[in-house]
């Protein structure tokens, strides 16, 4: 048994490189339960981060009562992090939930049932279309569903109703991973997988503090290193990571600064001669392009604009030429950050310019936020068209239009589907007056809280909450739908490298909650959507017609689930896309053969200036003959907007730690999680901390042009001049919406812009100014185990689980599941 | 010659660009987007104008004696509401393309002089103008439906 609370990543089974990473399968039930008293195991994956573990859920009497990794899985070998352990069941199988559909009399949430509560949308829906035709209508869904789910809202919307205002809370977590692969490579998909951690040579993390927000992908790394012949690691990120402290090159830099960091890894990297000019003249265009943009960018100009040592720069390169398989992964210290796009197209460029991809070892990960953001992004729940369909591309939008039997032009293709911030624009300027919010907590979540909760109270707001609980968005809504939480609803879904999985239904949902899938199918209904020839737009009547229409719509696509079955993923492991006759086993790695689907016919997008978000257009695409080829593309380094002034003169960065998943709806619901971080917190540098007379627990306000926070001090390991707060603190354990005079929600600060490409805010770049303003009480209720932790090891006490959070983990108990032989042995 | 005529007209073509994108930004800045974008393209107008300095140095600067064909005011003055900033963007694509159009007129003379500094310098800037033409109608299309179809 062991605290999985104390050891975020439990006993290290060290491998060599090329080996198998080896199985461990953890476990954890409720306290006094043993595994035989178990009633039954129910296949499914975890959903409290993006990295999809295999699991089984224990049900005893109708209850969710443990979890345990699945030893057979690609993906996690068995083992499962904190957040899984703790979070998954209990998060969920609670007293908490909502059981009945709510709606809105005066200024009350009132229970009801399912017939008024749907009656009041569709009525509604019914009178907007009349009056102001379909651009009246909002969707701001998530990447907390499932596939089928997804797929049926993106049709509803785009076939149904006919509107362009469709996008999910993955557009704060996973947009730019999306636009990044479809600037470089033509589409969205992920190049590289888990299991080049066992091969590589060196790994880059790029602003990816993969032991806290991946904490499974981080045991594999941590085994490497433990073992025989370890990668060598680098890492970009302004906070001393356990990433960093495991790193032979930290470059901790200056928040907003990361393309010119970039720039000058890719010039240094072509000074050193570490291209690839076979691969690049055969398999890549836009070389030249490149090297003009990164020439200025020295390793002692990069020094001087991001605050690192100009040696780092120069070591960095050399490991990324020098090492023979080298694994990039990237995530929100880059998306979230200024010119976020342009920096992860750079990522990208290492590889391409070296040809280190799709190869056993050599790989991009861009990583995503969430466990169904991948399936967001292709079914078309987002801004973009199923399957990775070009909108500007007529012969796409015709496929489409034959595959739901409605006309072409009933599918909004004008323009780029509209994104997330602009959708709130849109609210907020009264021409989306019905917004339909499913499985996201934006007024906790997204930037500049006090804005979003203005707009989600206006008066000519209609808006429809669907979800677990009351949150602090559901507080605001005209009707409130219960949902169904995962292991209450059946589905698949698809993580970071593309590995699909089937979550199977455990125990029924708690009152009258429906799963999200019944709730958009209701709607559909209702509303009488239909094809051209009068038959029914949706007819499916379970998950499983779902996952065969969504087969379909792949059919050929680069994410190909023709091969995949609900049958074929009970009892084995996940399975990787594409997954057909070419390759029954499902892919490992994409673009290994060098070809990329830039193809004008293939294309999923003709691509956009990096700078600006300028479209290219059809013509152009065509004028630059990628045919296949890779497309290096370039930025200039622009300053970010907002910077350290007089009156604020410190650097603002959002984030998350590890015992916590987006606004703790469910993780604050799992004791073990909630005890290691129970309430907010803010970070400062030891020297930031003397400088304003702020020690260990001290309270202070934490201040930006757009509002405050008045939180804990922790003196801590980040940055000089910046000021770190984790993003998951609202209000909804108070019943409040709002700050009500005590404000911890980190985004009461950030500043409503986002990346002119990906169109992800950006989270990670504000001025603030600190005061304190009471002496502490006790240390901040911030984790001693992760980077949170304090400088001065002595100021508070060891973060540790207790005995709810003692776990069980078996050693070895079978081999390695293999990666498919056709694969790696042709 | 007459090459000094069209660099005045350059010259003031992109100050009066960068003047007008520096107003859309100050007039629209509730959305995000247009406020920072518009303030990245005057820079880059503003730099176009500078640089063009010391070609103007080598040729000569004749004032246009032709406003009213050639010459195009700054806007001095935004519109407000969604349609308002529909008409903006339309205006800035208007004098875009008078600066645009005026690059490639003096690039052919640039051609035929064989001025190697003066055609380094339009490559840069006339690149630089069709980014900014191709964003200006990105967000146009972007804007149209929902401005011209439900806006109030």
């Amino acid at each position: 048994m062991i605290d999985r609370i104390a050891d975020i990543w439990g006993t290290r089974t060290p491998f060599a490189q090329g080996e198998r990473w080896p199985v461990r399968v953890d476990m954890k039930l409720a306290q006094g339960l043993d595994e035989d008293q178990v009633d039954r195991w129910v296949q499914s994956a975890c959903v409290l981060c993006s990295n999809g573990c295999a699991a089984d859920i224990a049900v005893k009497d109708g209850h969710m009562v443990g979890i345990r990794g699945r030893a057979i899985d690609l993906v996690n070998h068995g083992r499962l992090g904190p957040k899984g352990l703790f979070g998954s069941w209990q998060g969920v199988d609670n007293g908490d939930r909502l059981t009945r559909p709510m709606i809105r009399e005066g200024d009350r949430l009132v229970e009801t049932d399912w017939d008024t509560a749907m009656s009041r949308i569709a009525d509604r829906s019914r009178k907007l279309l009349a009056e102001k035709g379909p651009l009246s209508h909002g969707f701001y869904t998530s990447g907390q569903l499932f596939l089928e789910e997804y797929y049926a809202l993106g049709i509803l919307g785009k076939a149904g109703l006919g509107t362009p205002h469709m996008d999910g809370n993955t557009r704060l977590c996973t947009a730019t991973a999306a636009t990044a692969m479809k600037e470089s490579f033509g589409s969205d998909g992920q190049p590289g997988s888990y299991a080049d951690i066992d091969e590589c040579d060196a790994m880059f993390l790029f602003g990816h503090n993969m032991a806290e927000t991946q904490t499974v992908l981080w045991m594999r790394v941590l085994d490497r290193l433990a073992g025989p012949n370890p990668p060598l690691l680098v890492c970009v990120d302004p906070r001393e990571t356990e990433v960093a402290r495991q790193a032979a090159v930290h470059l901790a830099v200056r928040p907003g600064t990361n393309l010119a960091l970039m720039n000058g890894l890719l010039r240094e990297l072509i000074a050193i001669g570490g291209v690839d000019e076979d691969y690049v003249a055969e398999h890549t265009v836009g070389f030249e392009t490149l090297q003009g943009a990164v020439e200025p960018w020295t390793p002692d100009e990069v020094a001087r604009v991001c605050g690192v040592a100009a040696d780092d720069v120069r070591r960095a390169a050399s490991i990324f030429a020098t090492s023979e398989r080298v694994l990039s992964t990237v995530l929100q210290g880059f998306y979230q950050s200024s010119q976020a796009t342009a920096s992860s197209c750079q990522v990208n460029n290492l590889h391409l310019l070296t040809g280190k991809l799709g190869l056993p070892g050599s790989g991009i990960l861009q990583m995503n936020g969430q466990p169904t953001a991948q399936n967001t992004r292709e079914s078309g729940a987002d801004g973009d068209l199923p399957a990775f369909r070009n909108w500007e591309n007529p012969a796409h939008v015709k496929e489409l239009a034959d595959l739901w039997g409605v006309h072409p032009d009933k599918i909004p293709h004008w323009a780029p589907p509209t994104h997330a911030m602009q959708i709130f624009r849109y609210v907020e300027q009264g021409s989306i007056p019905f917004l339909w919010v499913s499985a996201t907590n934006p007024a906790v979540s997204m930037p500049q809280s006090e804005r979003i909760r203005r707009i989600l109270q206006k008066p000519d707001l209609f808006l429809v909450v669907q979800d677990l609980y009351l949150t602090e968005t559901a507080r605001l809504a005209d009707v409130v739908l219960p949902a169904a939480a995962w292991g209450e609803k059946q589905g698949t879904f698809t993580n970071v490298n593309r590995t699909v999985h089937l979550s199977d239904k455990a125990i029924e949902p708690p009152g009258e909650a429906r799963s999200d899938l019944d709730i958009f199918l209701d709607y559909a209904r209702r509303m009488d959507f239909r094809r051209d020839d009068g038959a029914p737009l949706l007819d499916w009547t379970c998950p499983e017609d779902g996952f065969r229409a969504w087969q379909e719509c792949t059919r050929g696509k680069l994410c190909d689930y023709t091969g995949i079955s609900y049958e074929r993923l009970r009892g084995g492991s996940g399975i990787p896309w594409p997954c057909n006759e070419d390759h029954p086993d499902g892919t490992m790695r994409l673009y290994g053969d060098g070809i990329f689907p830039t193809e004008v016919e293939r294309a999923e997008t003709y691509g956009h200036d990096l700078l600006t978000g300028a479209s290219v257009g059809p013509e152009k695409y065509k004028a630059m003959r990628p045919d296949g080829r890779a497309i290096i593309k370039a930025a200039p380094y622009t300053a970010p907007h907002e910077l350290p002034s007089e009156e604020y003169p410190l650097q603002y960065s959002t984030g998350r730690t590890v015992y916590h998943f987006h606004t703790r709806t469910k993780t604050a619901r799992a004791p073990q999680l909630n005890r290691a971080a129970p309430s907010a917190w803010a970070e400062l540098s030891r020297a930031d901390a003397a400088r304003c007379g702020i020690g260990e627990g001290d309270l202070i306000r934490v201040v930006s042009a757009r509002g405050e926070i008045v939180v804990p001090a922790r003196v801590g390991d980040v940055r000089e001049g910046t000021v770190f707060a984790p993003f998951h603190y609202g209000y909804w354990e108070d019943e409040r919406t709002g700050p009500d005079g005590r404000p911890t929600a980190a985004n009461e600060l950030t500043q409503t812009e986002w990346d002119p490409v990906s169109k992800q805010p950006i989270f990670k770049v504000a001025a603030v100014r600190v005061e304190k303003v009471a002496d502490a009480t006790g240390p901040a209720p911030a984790p001693t185990t992760t980077a949170s932790r304090p400088a001065d090891p002595g100021s508070a006490p060891p973060t540790r689980g207790g005995p709810d959070a003692e776990t069980i983990e078996q050693l070895r108990p079978t081999e390695p599941p293999a990666v498919p032989t056709s694969e790696e042995h042709p | 010659m007459n090459v000094d005529l069209y660099l005045g007209l350059l010259r003031t073509g992109e100050r009066v660009l960068g003047e007008s994108f520096r107003q859309v930004a100050e007039g629209h800045g509730d959305e995000p987007d247009v406020y920072r974008l518009c303030t990245t393209l005057a820079e880059q107008c503003e730099d176009h104008e500078r640089r063009l300095g010391p070609i103007v140095g080598r040729y000569g600067e004749r004032p246009d004696d032709e406003p009213e064909r050639f010459h195009a005011d700054a806007i001095s003055e935004s519109r407000s509401g969604p349609v308002g900033l529909l008409r903006d963007l339309q205006d800035l694509y208007l004098l875009a393309s008078l600066v645009d159009v005026t690059w490639v007129t003096v690039r052919q003379a640039a051609l035929a002089l064989r001025d190697e500094d003066l055609l380094t310098l339009i490559e840069d800037c006339e690149a630089e103008t069709g980014v900014q033409l191709a964003w200006i109608l990105t967000r146009m299309k972007q804007s149209a439906p929902q401005a011209l179809l439900v806006a109030s």
